[in-house]
């Protein structure tokens, strides 16, 4: 076990910061050992603060390696991560499709990387405003993938994540995705811990050598990812990540209830978490900022009569198939509310695509609207939120659907074309 | 500089082990095993996609005896940047132990060089990270069949160009030193003793070193096995590959080549030419052309000299 080094102090505090900040806040709480960046927007100040942190020696023994693309953040936090050190990195959109090889490569050979993404619109025509198309894209990776809905749980998910990624039976990287700007450049309250604290919940590194069966170690030389032949263990290997993946689920919730108990602050189960829907007659699943919203709209069709509720996903990956089933359950009509597309998916959005599979021989009849919303960045207001519940209770008052659906989704918020 | 008796009484330790897959008469081979010889057992290597990925020996069987990374074709000066970052913060956690003298080595083809991983590479010498990065130089994709890249010389045939290359030899040694990197230098597998020297000085400096190495490839060259030294040799001899090191910019000779800024000691083009299927295409005309773009190369190089040696 290493001692805690004494020159690396942060007392519990409260900061009103952005997103961004919050994000470097807790990767220097999290004593990350190597940092490799490259500016993108709207990612960018979450570097620009990490680098602050290292230039005023804020992070005593970091090392930051300001490389030239994208493609060489992950190689680089590849190699560092390889060797046995604690790694971090942030991107967004175009950048993350830029790096996008190596975030296989990253999942393939069991690093525990975390990595934000900031999201925003693929291009073209330019986009840099909330979606998360860009993260959606990364679901068959093999990297966890969660969604922080707000600057207080951009901090925190980052320590957690942390601590399943590198838990001995996990080893698999980890995205934390918020919206652009929404969320990277609004401020508000954020609790930064105290750094005993964190180190209590998430040790600095024990293992001088690394992560099990993982090390760059010249007393035990190894060899990484050579090449294996069809008839070797490659399927096996790929099956095992996906075995993880199911296995992460406890782990989630395990660290999660851990965290809550630390720190006071829950966040459901992990994998979801539900609001007013013990006696909701329908809801809506959404992600990210709006799934925070989306509780505004709920508290105040609950003052008009409306019996609603809604369910903030935390997790992508794995996908949390009981919770989803368990959700339609509740609810006559389930929403499934996309700030993201799949095109040519069932339903067009990756997530209600997700829930309509989830929801496939489970023996529920619950009807699902897919709503796609909010598009590069396109505000969705708190009235169509509310909308959206009405249209909801409709379908299950009437068994009418809005009449502008496309391909059986529900656009929300498109102008109006002639 | 070592003598070869010295080197194989002193340095008999082998870190590229026997029973690896490559070819008979491979330079790539010779380049790694002299290379390790020099490095020692604290060195880490990050290898993207080429020749080495395979021969290194299938899942589960090694030839390497020390750490390995297999890398993304265009990403091998980027993850060795993090992984001697790595060793640079372990060093700080861990003080006193092996992380502080591990040294980081790329080994990558022509191609993961001079194509697809030159922004790499560019990034690494700018920001003058602390590795060792080695081009083995068989002027071509050999690994997936003999395409041409921008490494291969003007004339030769690959899969790719099969009336012969148009184009000329990007010279991508003189490319790193632009970039004013504290070391670059060339070797050639013919000469295994200049290479465990150059290694060696090079493992002294810190930051971004870059040494580059012509390597023979018997099936990519049209040569026989056995003249996988005599091949390169030549290409000494004939001043077609010039050996030399730049140091803050200053460029110096090695050996082999020094005496060949006398251009009555330089063999003839044709000589190292005319021994390889791979320039049958060449025309009369075009070897005196190339004969021609080569001596005006080595003036070049002696006029670059004396003004270094005599800067008023």
């Amino acid at each position: 076990m290493v001692e805690a080094q004494e020159d690396f102090v942060q007392e519990r505090e409260t900061k009103i910061i952005k997103g961004n900040i919050a994000a470097a806040y807790a990767a220097k709480s999290a004593r990350v050992q190597v940092i490799s960046a490259y500016p993108i927007t709207p990612q960018t100040t979450v570097v620009e603060k990490l680098s602050e942190f290292v230039d005023n020696g804020e992070m005593p023994g970091t090392e930051y390696i300001k490389v030239e693309s994208e493609h060489s953040v992950m190689a680089s936090i590849i190699g560092a991560s390889t060797a046995g050190t604690r790694t971090f990195t942030a991107t967004s959109g175009q950048g993350l499709f830029y790096m996008y090889e190596m975030v296989h490569w990253a999942a393939g050979a069991r690093l525990p990387i975390v990595t934000t993404i900031a999201s925003r619109g693929p291009a073209p025509p330019w986009n840099i405003w909330a979606d998360f198309t860009d993260i959606m894209s990364c679901r068959d990776t093999g990297w966890m993938i969660s969604f922080a809905a707000n600057h207080q749980e951009i901090y925190d998910d980052i320590l957690m994540s942390y601590k399943i990624s590198e838990d001995y039976d996990i080893l698999l990287p980890k995205f934390v995705a918020y919206g652009g700007f929404t969320v990277s450049h609004t401020s508000k309250p954020v609790t930064i811990e105290d750094q005993d604290a964190v180190d209590k919940f998430l040790p600095p590194l024990p293992d001088e050598r690394g992560w099990p069966h993982i090390f760059l170690d010249p007393e035990r030389p190894m060899m990484h990812g050579n090449l294996i032949m069809p008839s070797g263990f490659y399927n096996e290997f790929r099956l095992k990540i996906h075995h993880t993946m199911l296995l992460a689920k406890e782990k989630i919730r395990e660290v999660t209830d851990e965290f809550g108990n630390t720190f006071g602050r829950q966040y459901g189960n992990g994998l979801i978490q539900e609001y007013k829907m013990n006696d909701a007659d329908v809801a809506i699943i959404n992600y990210g900022e709006l799934a925070m919203q989306m509780e505004q709209a709920v508290d105040d069709l609950r003052e008009e009569g409306y019996k609603v509720g809604c369910v903030k996903l935390r997790y992508f990956r794995p996908f949390p198939v009981e919770d989803v089933i368990n959700i339609a359950r509740k609810v006559k009509v389930l929403g499934v509310a996309d700030r993201a597309t799949a095109f040519g998916s069932p339903t067009g959005g990756p997530l209600s695509s997700e829930v309509k599979s989830a929801l496939h021989n489970s023996g529920v009849s619950t009807q699902v609207l897919p709503i796609i919303m909010g598009l590069g960045g396109r505000e969705v207001s708190l009235e169509q939120q509310k909308n959206q519940l009405k249209v909801l209770t409709k379908i299950n008052e009437t068994g009418e659907f809005p009449n502008n659906m496309i391909g059986g989704t529900f656009w929300d918020g498109l102008l109006e074309v002639e | 500089m070592v003598s070869i008796k010295e080197a194989l009484e002193k340095y008999q330790e082998e870190f590229f082990l026997a029973g690896n897959s490559t070819c008979a008469g491979c330079g790539l081979e010779i380049a790694l095993r002299w290379a390790m010889k020099a490095l020692g057992p604290n060195t880490s290597l990050v290898t993207p996609a080429s020749c080495l990925n395979v021969v290194v020996g299938l899942w589960p069987k090694a030839a390497p005896n020390f750490p390995f990374m297999n890398m993304a074709f265009a990403a091998g000066a980027a993850a060795a940047t993090g992984v001697s970052a790595a060793f640079k913060a372990k060093a700080h956690r861990f003080p006193g132990k092996v992380w502080e003298k591990m040294t980081t080595l790329v080994f990558a083809g022509d191609g993961g060089t001079t194509d697809i991983g030159i922004q790499g590479l560019s990034g690494a010498a700018e920001r003058n990270s602390n590795i060792i990065y080695c081009c083995y130089d068989n002027e071509a994709y050999m690994n997936t069949g003999i395409q041409r890249s921008s490494s291969t010389p003007h004339g030769a045939v690959t899969t790719t160009t099969t009336l012969g290359k148009e184009r000329y030899k990007k010279n991508l040694p003189r490319i790193m030193a632009a970039h004013e990197i504290p070391y670059v230098a060339t070797c050639s597998v013919s000469e295994p003793l200049d290479i465990f020297e150059k290694f060696k000085k090079a493992k002294s400096i810190e930051g971004c070193k870059y040494i580059h190495i012509l390597a023979s490839c018997p099936p990519g060259w049209g040569i026989a096995s056995e003249d996988s030294i005599e091949i390169p040799r030549l290409a000494v001899k004939t001043g077609s590959w010039i050996l030399y090191e730049i140091e803050k910019g200053v460029i110096t000779l090695s050996k082999k080549s020094k005496p060949l800024l006398d251009p009555s000691k330089r063999a003839p083009l044709i000589e190292y030419l005319s021994r390889q299927k791979r320039f049958s295409k060449l025309s009369e005309k075009d070897l005196i052309e190339l004969q021609e773009i080569l001596d005006l190369q080595w003036l070049n190089i002696a006029s670059e000299i004396k003004c270094q040696e005599n800067p008023s």
